[in-house]
């Protein structure tokens, strides 16, 4: 599957997508907070930097956020890595969260790894899996391992048909052969280095109960697999880019908003991801969520714009976070973040 | 249903959210139960939100179909066994 930027798709421009979510009879995020009485989302002290490094990708997955693939090209170049580097040596971040596209094929992305780890930072892998069985990554499980980094792992079903419908062809039977190398190293079995899977829904449907979920998951993937894990995490499925696509062009689009309209909880407002996490992209510009980015939606109302705004900038990195349809996505049901659920 | 002995309404969908809650059964094994009872009722609400509760907990299409296909076996395999109490009048009465 080509990318929606290769086959000059509409939707490949952030301009279009904008359009296509405000002609539909959805109400602004910000009068539904206010209905509920609740007021604008505000950021918490960070927790989280979350650097986009790029959107390419060994897959095309179907409901792709970033619409990444083979076939594209945008990625952090070093001097950015080294500002990312310096920009938490300014500032006491606990965690450094890396996402791509694949963020291992990023060059940049040992480097990134290595000088993090050496400042006391947690540092997260959004991985896909697949990226350890490249010819060119043979090292990279045992590189992940030596800098005891968290690894959290798509996997949206654990049977074979959900995981290829959604990420293509062959991808369930070679993300449990990654797995298993995972394991055998270690992770989801010893302290520190933990695994965690993310399960999306397939299809326009919110995602079930977590815990639930993870009970079938650890039972199925180890009797079936004798794959273990620690965590599961169900994220909701965003009305952005690629899933955008599938969602008008199978007749979804109407129907998925008014359910993710339909299913606001006010419960989940407080422990959306924005609130605790600043997303830099590939070229430095600074967002309130990796969601945001994709949109072209850069941070506003009172915060630091860019990574060279960042170096400059004191420690207090409040601000009002830069809201639009498509965040009923993390407020749907139990809520959703890139830590998976936030409410009951 | 509500509106008349509204806590006789209450107790039912208290005791429904208990059943269907994640137990020794997940909720997914629970949605897949309903699913195939919804066929085998033929119910066409309880299919349509059985048919959304099972994707949504994790099933995927052919787990459901399996379901379909357990009601099924049942269904049609107790009319077969059914079949015994015609063999047992007819040989009762035939010569």
């Amino acid at each position: 599957m080509p990318s929606l930027l290769s086959i000059r798709h509409p939707l490949a421009s952030t301009a279009e997508q904008h359009a296509m979510l405000e002609r539909l009879a959805v109400p602004e995020f910000d009068h539904t907070l206010e209905r509920h009485g609740l007021a604008r989302l505000e950021t918490l002290p960070i927790e989280v930097l979350q650097i986009n490094v790029g959107k390419l990708c060994n897959q095309t997955c179907a409901h792709c956020h970033v619409d990444a693939g083979p076939d594209r090209t945008e990625s952090m170049t070093r001097d950015t890595a080294e500002r990312v580097i310096e920009a938490l040596r300014r500032h006491p971040i606990p965690k450094l969260d890396i996402t791509g596209g694949a963020p291992e094929l990023n060059p940049s992305f040992r480097y990134l790894v290595e000088e993090a780890r050496a400042l006391g930072r947690h540092v997260i892998d959004r991985c896909n899996l697949t990226v350890l069985l490249i010819r060119s990554q043979a090292d990279l499980a045992e590189f992940l391992a030596r800098h005891r980094v968290e690894i959290v792992a798509s996997l949206p079903s654990f049977r074979s048909a959900g995981t290829n419908a959604q990420r293509g062809d062959g991808v369930f039977e070679k993300s449990i052969e990654a797995l298993r190398r995972l394991n055998a190293l270690g992770y989801g079995r010893e302290p520190g280095l933990s695994l965690s899977l993310v399960h999306n829904p397939v299809g326009a449907f919110l995602p079930g109960n977590q815990a639930s979920l993870e009970r079938d998951y650890r039972r199925e993937l180890m009797s079936r697999h004798g794959v273990a894990f620690n965590n599961l995490y169900t994220m909701t499925n965003m009305p952005i880019s690629r899933f955008l696509e599938f969602l008008e062009r199978s007749g979804n689009l109407e129907r998925y908003l008014d359910l993710l309209v339909a299913s606001f909880n006010p419960g989940a407002v407080a422990g959306v991801m924005c609130r605790t996490h600043l997303s830099i992209g590939w070229d430095g510009t600074l967002y309130d969520c990796d969601f945001n980015q994709m949109l072209d939606l850069p941070v506003g109302n009172g915060g630091p714009r860019t990574l060279g705004d960042l170096l400059a900038w004191g420690t207090d990195l409040r601000r009002t976070i830069v809201t639009a349809r498509h965040c009923y996505g993390c407020t749907a049901g139990a809520g959703s973040s890139c830590g998976g659920t936030v409410a009951d | 249903m509500g509106k008349n002995r509204g806590e006789l309404w209450t107790k039912f969908m208290d005791y429904y959210s208990a059943v269907f809650a994640d137990g020794a059964l997940t909720e997914r094994e629970k949605s897949l139960i309903a699913l195939a009872v919804a066929h085998t009722v033929q119910c066409p609400y309880c299919i349509d939100a059985y048919t959304k509760a099972s994707l949504e907990k994790g099933a995927d299409l052919d787990q459901m179909t399996e379901a379909v296909h357990v009601a099924n076996a049942i269904r049609g395999g107790s009319s077969l066994v059914h079949g015994v109490q015609m063999r047992n009048v007819a040989t009762r009465l035939g010569m």
